[in-house]
């Protein structure tokens, strides 16, 4: 048993028992937020790419997951598909501008885009423009289980939540996985080994956007609304807040991160304008004196302490 | 966890007398609960933001020492950053987790709308003084909820009749470019049309902007004598300052369609000399208006704007509506605020409706020259009451389903 | 005469504004160009840093009775200051790592320091007056030109023109390109390198404090008027390719044009035109109008 089976069992311990202990809403938002910071990292920790425009898919694939729901009249699991592959699309059309370049240009150009985007979830009727989509059914899964129940709503998200990280952590460990750390580490020698980087870079954008739509879909579910805060640039900031957080390019550092921000959100929410200020010396302390985030310092820890899991 | 919130909660909790009456009121758990959910420190704090979570507290206070209540009052606040999630989340974790029998001011539309369908699931009450737009209590009416101070239609409406009869026949807008500006835009251009004015076009400009020339100078070729602005906060009040500069007042007039005193203390009498604006409360208004806010501006060293007043008055009317029910169940508690009007020194026999709006009179109100102002927070003059009938949408437009026709 | 429709008198007034537009990108685009190329840092705190500008000009008029004169001069010397502080403390220990990081970190302090003048001023503002000196403005026939924003335009215009001089015509100059190209060489030449950086700093700085305090007359002086102005110069910097400093000033005046005439034309567009535009460079020329690939 590695530290990795380690930290699946209390995940699925974790994720069982939290709804029972915490305020169940709270933790669905916790999921939804870990699924898309783990989608985040996926880009940033195992491919290198900083993209400062994930809002961009989070939000759509909200508004397309509410527009199916809502307008369509269709069912949750088709209003999650749609949300997915919505932002797959809107991934594909992203990453194939934003990969022509590297490094800042990069986060620039998506950031870019991404603004983009919000001005037209502003303008198009279908999202209600400042009012956002309210009132959006959770409806039943499958036309079977009732999702308006707290708890059956719950498991479903919990549910969603292990397939997305089970996805990101088999594309990590595969070949694939192996070939973006390899564009990472150093990119030039991977032109030379003979992949094309570009297509790896493209598919792994395309992946980590389409989860990031699903946690999206998934939120728009939950909250049974969607609004323009998740296409908002302050947004994309966040998740990288959450992984950097959590510790960059660890499997379980975005949930860690994620969990904490969020926790942060909720409870700080009396502190008012403090909570910005707080957001940003955390971003600041963590870019320069904790750059392996939470997880990161903590594997450290148990290394150096010879302890072998 | 929930003790940390419970600690970190403001609460202004405050013990009662011991119930010598017969009927003691049954108040679920004991104690009412109210939410001041409002944006404590984005655009619009100034205009709700600590004011309302203090007027809420005044008029808890006011009503323990005045109707010495046989229940406890508490009142706790949270930060929604005008963010329609957080709203949502936060009323559902409040009614679920804290046991909060209403919820207080909820400033801008689209967390109003949010919070005050998650309040109606869950059959508890939503008091809403902050927010503008007309669904509210049309489209998206429900039986639970109470919009008390203003809307889109109040305000323009007022404003622009006014604005014609003295002969601003003309009009050109300028128009935030989201769902709240049309709606301004629209029940404006209405009413101008049927006043006997003409609008002669508009622009609608990015939200938010920042840099209005281009949009003023299109209304300045149109030649409007007036220049109507669908907009709010910031994007109101920069318009107006590069307006001056681009010397379109005074030549052409502007008229702010939904405007606080807060703006107007923000971009000084120098800006805003002249323009006239609506508005549902005036702290120099009369002796009873005047004391109110001056307690208020002890308190907060602001005088009240018209929402923060509204959320003391729509407070203290939810709290007598549950000593006079005898219980603090929504559907009773609502019945009997509608059945008893509304007098007290914001509202002068205000009614509240079957689709949720507080009927009550408006006032057209005329900025004041910066000589003519003799002492601080000194802005307005008050041209005319508008009847509340007149104000606002009568109940035959109405579009809420619960309305019988 | 009309073009379009559009009688060429509003026209001419419409790309005027957009000139006075295009100077405020064109100031900020090269505060971002130039820290760019010595540090290899876009700047985030740049719109933070702007409003910064803004409200010091306005603190120095209302708490210390300090004219808009004074602080045409003291402000972007006491933000550029502040900004060679967070260079000396803050940044000076990232240049050896990632580029990122820099990035992260100049975000963190855009949220810093606009969460504390929000939490100090509120988020509705304060005025800022038009100097005595520049009120009123011109009858150009065509439209009214207020006089201070002719004094934009023309401060803006000297002022990148002036840096564009000094980078690329003088002895000074000719050090900070030399250090963009190799500062291990430069420093071996003797020259102070990290002190040449810091200075920099706080040059990309102080620009934009100069632009806050030259916004402050003409734009209500508030704590978000950076972050929503910040994300459409990062276009603009994309669009230029942030490889020279005469780019980034015509890419800025030129968008500012551009922005102007949408909003005769479309207004609706006017927000998006700047991405549009950008969008449609990365597909033709990826490294930008005027960038090189590196």
């Amino acid at each position: 048993m590695n530290g990795k089976h380690i930290g699946w069992i209390v995940l699925l311990l974790l994720g069982l028992v939290a709804p029972f202990l915490v305020y169940p809403v709270l933790v669905m938002k916790i999921l939804c937020f870990a699924l898309f910071a783990c989608a985040f990292n996926l880009l940033l920790g195992y491919t290198g790419l900083l993209s400062f425009g994930h809002a961009a898919f989070l939000g759509s694939a909200g508004y397309l997951c509410g527009y199916t729901v809502q307008g369509l009249g269709l069912s949750p699991e088709l209003g999650l598909l749609a949300g997915t592959v919505g932002a797959a699309a809107l991934g594909f059309m992203f990453g194939s501008l934003a990969i022509r370049r590297a490094g800042i240009y990069f986060a620039m150009i998506t950031l870019a885009l991404a603004q983009l985007v919000y001005f037209l979830a502003l303008q198009f009727p279908f999202t209600g423009g400042e009012d956002g989509m309210q009132g959006i059914p959770r409806g039943h899964l499958f036309g079977l289980i009732d999702l308006s129940d707290t708890m059956n709503m719950y498991f479903f998200v919990l549910a969603v939540f292990l397939f997305g990280f089970w996805i990101i952590e088999r594309a990590i460990d595969s070949p694939f996985g192996q070939v973006l750390k390899a564009i990472r580490e150093n990119e030039p020698r991977a032109i030379s080994l003979g992949y094309d980087v570009d297509r790896y870079k493209l598919l792994a954008f395309v992946l980590s956007a389409a989860l990031a739509g699903l946690a999206g879909a998934t939120k728009t579910l939950v909250f049974q609304l969607a609004s323009l805060t998740d296409v908002h640039w302050h947004m994309s900031g966040e998740v990288v807040l959450m992984t950097l957080l959590g510790g960059v390019g660890t499997v379980f550092g975005p949930i860690v991160g994620a969990t904490i921000v969020v926790s942060l959100q909720n409870y700080g929410a009396e502190l008012g304008q403090w909570v910005t200020v707080l957001t940003g010396v955390i971003f600041v302390v963590c870019v320069l004196a904790f750059r392996r985030g939470v997880v990161g310092e903590v594997a450290l820890l148990i290394k150096r302490s010879g302890i072998r899991p | 966890m929930k003790r940390k919130i419970l600690g970190s909660a403001i609460a202004a909790a405050v013990a009662m007398a011991p119930a010598l009456s017969p009927a003691a009121t049954t108040v679920s758990d004991g104690i009412v609960k109210l939410g001041v959910l409002t944006d404590m420190s984005g655009t619009y704090s100034d205009l709700s933001g600590p004011g309302a979570l203090e007027a809420t507290k005044m008029a808890v206070e006011d009503f323990v020492a005045k109707e010495k209540p046989d229940f406890k009052i508490e009142v706790i606040s949270a930060d929604h950053q005008n963010k329609a999630d957080i709203s949502a989340n936060k009323a559902r974790e409040w009614f679920d987790t804290q046991k909060v029998d209403a919820i207080v001011d909820l400033v801008t539309t689209s967390t109003a709308l949010a919070v005050m369908k998650v309040a109606n699931e869950k059959s508890r009450i939503s008091l809403i003084s902050g927010a503008a737009s007309t669904p509210i209590t049309n489209e998206q009416c429900n039986d639970t909820t109470v919009h008390w101070t203003y809307d889109t239609y109040a305000l323009p409406v007022g404003t622009a009749k006014a604005v014609v009869k003295q002969g601003g026949k003309n009009w050109y807008f300028i128009t935030a470019d989201y769902a709240f500006g049309h709606s301004l835009e629209k029940n404006t251009a209405d009413v101008v049309t049927k006043s006997g004015g003409k609008v002669l076009g508009n622009v609608r400009h990015p939200f938010p902007g920042s840099d209005f020339s281009s949009f003023l100078l299109s209304a300045q070729a149109s030649g409007a004598q007036v220049i109507g602005l669908a907009n709010a906060g910031n994007d109101t009040m920069n318009s107006i300052k590069q307006a001056k500069e681009f010397g379109i007042t005074p030549k052409q007039s502007l008229a702010g369609l939904l405007m606080f005193i807060s703006d107007v203390h923000s971009l000084g009498l120098e800006a805003t000399a002249g323009m006239y604006l609506t508005t549902g409360f005036y702290w120099d208004y009369n002796d009873e208006t005047r004391a109110w806010s001056k307690r208020f501006f002890e308190r907060m060293k602001r005088m009240p704007t018209m929402v923060q007043a509204g959320d003391y008055s729509a407070t203290y009317h939810y709290l007598k509506a549950i000593k006079a029910a005898g219980t603090d169940e929504a559907k009773a508690v609502m019945a009997k605020m509608r059945d008893t009007p509304v007098n007290d020194f914001f509202a002068k026999n205000g009614k509240v409706r079957i689709d949720g709006r507080m009927v009550h009179d408006m006032y057209l109100a005329q900025v004041k020259k910066p000589s003519e102002s003799k002492y601080p927070w000194d802005y307005y003059h008050i041209r005319q009451v508008i009847p509340g009938d007149e104000a606002y949408i009568p109940l035959a437009e109405s579009k809420c389903p619960l309305v019988k026709k | 005469m009309d073009i379009f429709g559009i009688p060429i008198q509003a026209l001419m007034g419409q790309l005027l504004i957009g000139l006075i537009n295009g100077s405020f990108y064109a100031i900020l685009s090269l505060g971002l160009a130039i820290i760019f190329g010595l540090l290899n840092i876009i700047n985030f705190a740049h719109g933070a840093l702007y409003m910064m500008g803004a409200f010091c000009a306005w603190i120095g008029l209302t708490w210390l009775g300090l004219n808009y004169w004074v602080a045409l001069i003291a402000v972007p010397v006491v933000v550029g200051a502040f900004g060679m502080l967070i260079e000396r403390t803050m940044l000076k220990h990232l240049y050896q790592l990632d580029h990122l990081y820099g990035l992260l970190l100049t975000f963190g302090l855009a949220l810093i320091i606009e969460g504390l003048f929000r939490y100090r001023f509120g988020i509705s503002g304060e005025s800022y007056p038009v100097p005595e000196l520049l009120s009123g403005g011109f009858n150009l026939g065509f439209m009214f030109l207020p006089k201070y924003r002719a004094w934009v335009v023309a401060v803006s215009l000297v002022v990148c023109f002036g840096s564009w001089f000094i980078i690329e015509r003088t002895k000074l100059g000719s050090y900070l390109r030399a250090g963009t190209e190799n500062p291990q060489l430069l420093q071996a030449f003797g020259i102070n390198v990290p002190l040449m950086i810091t200075l920099t700093y706080g040059f990309g700085v102080a620009l934009a404090a100069l632009a806050g305090v030259l916004a402050a007359p003409v734009f209500q002086v508030n704590p978000v008027m950076g972050s929503n102005l910040i994300i459409v110069v990062f276009a603009v910097v994309v669009i230029g390719g942030m490889g020279s400093i005469m780019g980034s000033i015509v890419t800025g005046l030129g968008l500012g044009l551009i922005e102007g005439l949408t909003r005769v034309f479309y207004p609706e567009a006017s927000a998006v035109v700047i991405f549009v535009i950008m969008g449609i460079v990365l597909l033709l020329r990826p490294a930008g109008l005027f960038g090189r690939e590196r």
